[in-house]
């Protein structure tokens, strides 16, 4: 019987010829990623469980990127940063990426990818719920909590059981109005947000494989938002092309076989996508934007490991150029790489900085800031009964910061249409017209 | 491991995400510090929507006056329980408060295995939903060998899943625990 992408993956790190969805099986891990919400308290198990002087398990495959809780008074955010930087030195790790200094990077799951540590057919685990990003590499990538990870650090192994995989195939060609933002929340509001709960999200189609690799990272980010295990995307020569610009280390290219087995089936007709938005309080709540043009709006906030990318900015700046925002706009880069950027690159001669300070948005450092919430001085951290327009990835209750308020989740495009008008606005008005 | 575990239930519904459980701003204690730890009980459920808390008439917190032990120590809940961040510090605050057992319908995968590989309380799933069965404040019994739910407040019995194959590490204790036995790590 033939294996999907992540069922090979997953076998062939288990020492397998072959698994099937519901083993369980223990995988050599090849990276391991932390971050300062979540590193603590894994190094106090790692040390409680294997002794005060254990040494991590391979030192080259450990990558602490601190970028939830950065610019920030608060005195325990900072002191968390203090205990990532004792560990490393008493390991000697050589991946780590220090705050307030020329390393510092900004949200891990970018700065995974920009740092070449995503690379086709590996393992990758990390602390935090959107490693399921770094699959749009074809790679096997999940999230785990400070229990798993410590167990990680002792030993390089950890048990998985296999998931079911589900194949989303999207033929033909998205409108250009249309973002992979926009698909997943789609794909979200079919299944639900437990509905791939479990299970492997595949992609893949022509539609898919057109995509740049930072919109196929948004489609794989939230495969968590509808439960999944991981999201994968097979690696063609958009991905190597990609991944030698940022690594000489090997990798191997796996695919689904042709008879393998999927739980589930879905092919969607891209050309026929439209501009979604998931609105408060759960990532599945969709709707067309076409449906929610009435919903007026106090704030736009662009940024996070989902909506703040070079693709997302770039987006955002064609529409903001030459005009200005009727509402706070918040531009957070995800990256360090992604703020450098907004520096270079320019659209009819202006700089995406200059677009965006010229028509009044405010720019934040790179880290995950207000997408969840965080200390009370975040940037852009949502207050009171405020209405958001958001190119991040969770909408629950609370989530932004504030109990009371509403957050809508939307596509760059969407999101910066929207800031315009102060209402939630469809961007092919401002793209076709 | 105790076959039986008694408490008092804390209801919620379906969808209880990890930001509701413990809200991020709260992620910045210490869980290995025996004081500071206890800010995670005491900020426990904070995030929860006031209509949600203690159902069927919410608005019931889950701790009271800054303590950090709650006198809730059975949470039911509805689908999809602890969905969202991978934040292990969601079950550990729960653990914290005092909780020893949830019952859902079902749960988000990450929580789930956090719940088991950690040690913190035993996830089980009920066979129907109890989230309109059970009332905030009533007297459970869970019996791991019958895998039953009894609710003494109104003399009613549930039957619950079976836990499966991750009996062995709940048994064990923990993850760690679980690969000293099977001798995959050297025993302490």
């Amino acid at each position: 019987m033939g294996m999907t992408i992540t069922e090979k993956i997953l076998a062939a790190h288990a020492g397998k010829e072959s698994v099937v969805p519901g083993d369980n099986i223990w995988v050599d891990v090849d990276v391991l990623m932390t971050h300062d919400v979540c590193g603590p308290g894994t190094f106090a198990i790692f040390k409680k469980q294997f002794g005060e002087n254990a040494k991590v398990w391979d030192r080259d495959k450990v990558v602490i990127i601190p970028d939830h809780f950065i610019f920030t008074k608060d005195t325990h955010a900072n002191r968390n940063i203090d205990i990532l930087r004792q560990f490393v030195k008493e390991q000697s790790l050589p991946h780590y990426f220090d705050v307030g200094t020329d390393r510092y990077k900004g949200v891990c799951h970018l700065a995974l990818a920009q740092e070449g540590f995503n690379r086709p057919g590996e393992v990758l685990f990390g602390t935090d719920s959107h490693t399921s990003t770094s699959g749009a590499f074809g790679m096997f990538s999940t999230g785990i909590g400070n229990t798993d990870a410590a167990f990680i650090l002792g030993t390089g192994k950890l048990w998985v059981k296999v998931p079911e995989s589900m194949c989303f195939e999207f033929t033909g060609t998205f409108p250009e109005h249309v973002m992979a933002k926009d698909v997943i929340l789609n794909v979200i509001g079919d299944i639900g947000v437990d509905g791939a709960t479990y299970r492997a999200m595949e992609w893949r189609g022509d539609a898919v494989m057109s995509l740049s690799m930072e919109e196929r990272m948004t489609l794989c980010n939230m495969a968590i938002e509808a439960g999944g295990k991981n999201g994968i995307i097979e690696a063609d020569e958009v991905t190597t092309n990609y991944v030698q610009q940022r690594t000489d280390a090997p990798y191997k290219i796996y695919k689904s076989d042709k008879d393998a087995q999927y739980i589930f089936k879905k092919t969607y007709n891209a050309s026929e996508m439209e501009p979604i938005v998931a609105k408060p309080h759960s990532p599945d709540n969709k709707a067309k934007v076409s449906e929610c043009v009435d919903v007026k709006l106090d704030r736009a906030y662009i940024g996070s490991c989902t909506g703040g990318k070079l693709t997302d900015f770039m987006a955002a700046a064609r529409l903001l150029k030459g005009k200005k925002v009727k509402i706070d706009t918040f531009i957070v880069p995800a990256t360090r790489e992604v703020e450098q950027d907004l520096y270079k690159e320019k659209i009819g001669g202006e700089t995406l900085v200059d677009i965006f300070k010229n028509a009044g948005a405010y720019l934040g450092d790179p880290s995950c800031a207000a997408c969840l919430g965080g200390p009370q001085d975040t940037f852009g951290r949502a207050k009171d009964n405020q209405v958001v327009i958001s190119t991040t990835n969770r909408n629950f209750p609370g989530r932004m910061g504030s109990k009371q308020s509403y957050v809508y989740l939307a596509s760059p495009y969407t999101a910066a249409a929207s800031a315009l008008t102060g209402h939630i606005t469809d961007p092919a008005e401002f793209i076709y017209n | 491991m105790n076959k039986v575990i008694e408490g008092v239930a804390y209801v919620l519904g379906n969808d209880v995400d990890t930001d509701q459980i413990i809200p991020a701003e709260h992620l910045v204690y210490s869980l290995s510090d025996p004081e500071e730890r206890k800010n995670y009980g005491k900020f426990a459920m904070s995030g929860v929507p006031a209509d949600q808390a203690g159902l069927p008439d919410g608005k019931i917190p889950f701790t009271e006056n800054g303590q950090s032990e709650s006198k809730y120590s059975i949470i039911i809940g509805g689908r999809n329980f602890g969905c969202g961040s991978s934040r292990e510090h969601a079950p550990a605050c729960m653990e914290i408060a005092g909780v020893r057992a949830v019952v859902a319908e079902s749960y988000a995968r990450i929580f789930y295995r956090n719940s088991v590989d950690g040690g913190f309380f035993i996830p089980f799933e009920s066979v129907k939903c109890m989230v309109k069965e059970i009332k905030t404040g009533d007297n459970l019994v869970i019996d791991l060998n019958k895998s039953t739910l009894t609710n003494r407040s109104s003399n009613k019995i549930y039957e619950l899943k079976s836990l499966g194959e991750v009996i062995e590490i709940i048994e064990a204790g923990n993850i760690f625990e679980y690969a000293r036995k099977t001798g995959m790590i050297p025993s302490a």
